[in-house]
């Protein structure tokens, strides 16, 4: 009586068809990232070591360290920081807060979308006539910084409102009934139970900064100096415009050399991703509700 | 103007209307809510209960596509008048809502929530009348003796009676004068329905109360003035035992006796 019928067993194979594919297309997304940072293990590797990360390069790029870029690239995303997360976490608790669900907020939130879509050379273009040109900072750290902040200012404003709005509107609701203001809700209520989203989305934000190329480019990252930038209007050496420099640029330098930039710049991301991750774990924990 | 004369009701509306964008949800009422009784309002669902209970204390407003027309007095003042302040008006009346919303944070800081945002601000309040506030808050919603020795828990453990009543509590430190209560009972067992209405009728004298319930035994045992609504106007207001015995009008007696619902 319940034996399977010949429609059940089609209706099996066409299931166990259907999984086939959709298990081969994950495992296809997950080979690319294994193959790469087996090849940068592999072949960078050798060229990791303390005097690789703690010196400047020398022979015209073909032997030395990576300090100058390191620590350059630790620059830019700090400054970039500084810029973009008060200014996008401010726009988010107004969109998300106080906004009337209007025209003008719509257009806001279109604007903050197609922000995000800009390609990273019109970034780039942007920062030299706004602040290279216009705003007479010259190609520094303070020009390729805020160009930075510009390009994940709409990456910090999305988080940040996800975040906000994974707050129950009951909790809101509860303070506004016993008379609070909406800036006392926001920060008696709403910012302690959204931090951690906050936080995670800045480190993931940190992240991308620190590997793009295109945007400090022109505005304040350099082949070579020879010496460490000491104020945002210094040019400085970085991770990712190093890496494009030595493997498409400069001549003779050992192959080693180039996977190990790579190497430590993907080394770099990813720890902070995996930081990021262990934070909103850890976080998540603590959470209440 | 005519203040003093208004006084004699908690609430009072008159000539109230009110859209949601193109729909009228309330339309010409008026209602006057004495003071220190508890009055309950039935109705089938979407006549417009709730509407009414939330633009007692203008929360409604959150909503931007309501529109009203006609005034709202409470405690003899227009809440619409141009010199009103919100909080104000919130600290005066305070809601409760259908399901528990404790924040999350820890008992005491439930209750000494309003407490802390409006008297801890104009003067220094010692712990030792933060914590008298405390108990008499709770000991006012029966809660005090369960939760004495978690005051420092999250309000977030306790059971849903447990949270309700806590919600209430932390109304009471900023001392309203009305209480709204939308279904208070609605999330919660038949056990937790009866403590938390045994704990309302605790508070009547104190307060002025008025309970939106779709549960009409609730009504009739919880209330000593009833209103009846039926698609935005106020149909029948009168004493509870008379409204459920002999309703004056047709349309409530069918309600009454589950015609519709």
């Amino acid at each position: 009586m319940f034996a399977a019928t010949a429609l059940n067993r089609r209706s099996y194979r066409n299931q166990n068809v259907a999984r086939a594919v959709f298990f081969l297309m994950t495992v296809a997304l997950v080979i690319p990232v294994l193959i790469i940072v087996g090849t940068l293990v592999v072949r960078g590797g050798p060229a990791l070591s303390w005097e690789f990360l703690f010196t400047a390069p020398r022979d015209n790029m073909t032997a030395g360290g990576i300090l100058p870029a390191l620590v350059g690239t630790i620059w830019l995303v700090v400054v970039a920081l500084l810029a973009s997360v008060p200014v996008g976490v401010a726009a988010a608790l107004y969109l998300s807060e106080y906004a009337p669900d209007n025209l003008l907020t719509r257009t806001i939130n279109l604007a903050i979308i197609n922000l995000a879509g800009v390609p990273s050379i019109v970034h780039a273009l942007f920062g030299v006539g706004a602040f290279v040109y216009f705003f007479r900072f010259g190609a520094s750290i303070l020009a390729a910084s805020l160009t930075l902040a510009v390009m994940t200012l709409p990456v910090v404003i999305v988080a940040t409102r996800e975040s906000l709005q994974a707050v129950p509107q009951a909790f809101r609701e509860a303070c506004w009934n016993m008379g609070a203001t909406r800036w006392q809700t926001i920060r008696k209520v709403v910012l302690p139970n959204s931090i951690s989203g906050i936080l995670t989305g800045v480190i993931l934000e940190v992240s991308r900064t620190a590997g793009e190329t295109a945007p400090i480019m022109f505005t304040g990252a350099t082949a070579f100096v020879a010496f460490l930038p000491e104020s945002v209007f210094d040019q400085t050496m970085a991770m990712s415009y190093h890496l494009y420099y030595i493997a498409t640029q400069a001549t003779d330098v050992p192959e080693q050399l180039t996977f190990g930039v790579a190497l430590v710049l993907i080394a770099i991301v990813l720890a902070m991703n995996a930081v990021s991750i262990g934070f909103r774990v850890y976080l998540r924990g603590l959470k209440k509700w | 103007m005519d203040n003093g004369q208004r006084g004699d009701f908690a609430i009072e509306t008159r000539g109230l209307n009110l859209w949601y964008g193109d729909f009228q949800a309330l339309i010409d009422v008026d209602l006057e809510v004495k003071r220190g009784i508890i009055t309950s309002m039935i109705g089938p669902s979407g006549c417009g209960k709730t509407t009414l209970l939330r633009t007692c204390n203008r929360i409604i407003e959150r909503l931007g596509y309501v529109r009203t027309t006609g005034s709202v007095y409470v405690l003899g003042h227009d809440i619409f008048g141009d010199d009103v302040e919100l909080v104000q008006v919130r600290k005066q009346v305070g809601m409760v809502f259908q399901r528990p919303n404790p924040l999350p944070i820890s008992v005491r800081d439930n209750v000494l929530f309003g407490f802390r945002l409006h008297e801890a601000r104009t003067r220094r309040v010692s712990a030792a009348e933060e914590n008298e506030v405390l108990e008499s808050s709770l000991r006012q919603v029966l809660l005090w003796d369960t939760v004495k020795d978690r005051l420092d828990k999250p309000a977030t453990g306790l059971s849903l009676e447990e949270q309700q009543k806590l919600c209430i509590a932390r109304l009471l430190p900023v001392k309203p004068e009305v209480l709204l209560m939308d279904e208070p009972c609605s999330a919660l067992d038949p056990a937790g329905t009866e403590a938390v209405e045994e704990m309302i009728w605790q508070l009547r004298g104190d307060y002025t109360i008025l309970i939106v319930t779709h549960n009409m035994a609730q009504a009739r045992r919880a209330s000593d003035e009833c209103v009846f609504m039926l698609l935005g106007r106020i149909i029948e207001h009168g004493r509870t035992e008379e409204l459920f015995l002999a309703p004056e009008n047709s349309k409530t007696a069918d309600y009454i006796e589950g015609r519709y619902g």
